[in-house]
């Protein structure tokens, strides 16, 4: 039995029917998460972590809102394809399986969807809640 | 495992059998910190995103909980350490990671196969996983003692 052309199995029409797609987008986002987390993580660092309204003026920033949206899509999506992997590895058993699989999509797109929703509440929350809180 | 195989099929052979090198080692870390970076990491930062946009209040619980409490309770005084060892060890696992995806971007070109190179890159990212860690945790200090 053969498994196709090279050609058929880049374009992801060999046995598991989406090719390459799989490996491509764990890179594309590792990339992602290259420019993304190194910019939070030296933002971490140069921010005053203790003061919350120093913190929510810098995360109201439409640009700062943006970069945090981007960042937990690109920081998600990665996980939730390495994760995937790690799953599939180890986790024997088609019943097992199938529902670490769908915890695993629950959690991975219930928290981007939580920290989005927060992200975009801290972006258009009223002026008031920003400076001058505590 | 073994035994529960339908008519006792061979398995492969798994990781006892093999005698650790830096370049295993380093695999199997990139999938550990990969782990705990997506769990507890994950976890971490939506509790610190949560707790901005709930307002003063929430964000002072949070940082009463995870890193300094000035009326520090027992309990607060245990999750403040809990919570610094937790954020030294999320820091290590980020550039555990990242130092050791940059090598996998760097395999993917087909490069650092030659076992000498591929040995080399596996031990610098551990060597490098660490210093960065110290030299941003030195940082921090440093930052917390001038005000």
């Amino acid at each position: 039995m053969g498994n196709g052309t090279r050609l058929g199995r880049v374009r992801g029409l060999g046995p598991s029917h989406h090719g390459t797609g799989h490996w491509l987008q764990q890179r594309l986002t590792a990339l992602g998460n290259l420019l993304l987390v190194t910019w939070f993580f030296v933002s971490l660092l140069r921010l005053p972590l203790g003061d919350h309204a120093a913190l929510h003026r810098w995360a109201s920033n439409p640009t700062v809102a943006l970069g945090l949206i981007l960042l937990v899509v690109s920081v998600f999506w990665h996980f939730r394809l390495g994760l995937q992997v790690m799953i599939e590895d180890y986790v024997h058993g088609e019943a097992a399986k199938l529902l670490s699989l769908v915890i695993l999509n629950f959690y991975a797109i219930g928290g981007a969807a939580f920290g989005i929703f927060a992200i975009v509440r801290i972006a258009l929350a009223p002026a008031a809640l920003g400076p001058g809180g505590m | 495992m073994a035994g529960k195989e339908p008519g006792g099929r061979p398995l492969s052979p798994h990781l006892g059998v093999y005698k650790w090198a830096p370049s295993m080692a380093v695999s199997i870390f990139h999938r550990i910190t990969g782990d705990g970076l997506a769990i507890v990491g994950a976890l971490m930062f939506l509790w610190w995103l949560g707790a901005i946009a709930a307002g003063p209040d929430a964000y002072a619980a949070f940082v009463a909980c995870v890193w300094h409490d000035p009326e520090a309770g027992t309990f607060h005084q245990i999750t403040n350490i809990l919570g610094k060892i937790v954020l030294v060890g999320l820091t290590w696992a980020l550039f555990q990671h990242l130092f050791s995806g940059l090598r996998h971007l760097v395999l993917d070109t087909g490069a650092g196969y030659e076992l000498k190179t591929n040995r080399l890159w596996s031990i610098l990212v551990f060597v490098g996983a660490i210093l960065a860690t110290a030299a941003v945790w030195l940082y921090i200090a440093k930052e917390a003692l001038h005000g």
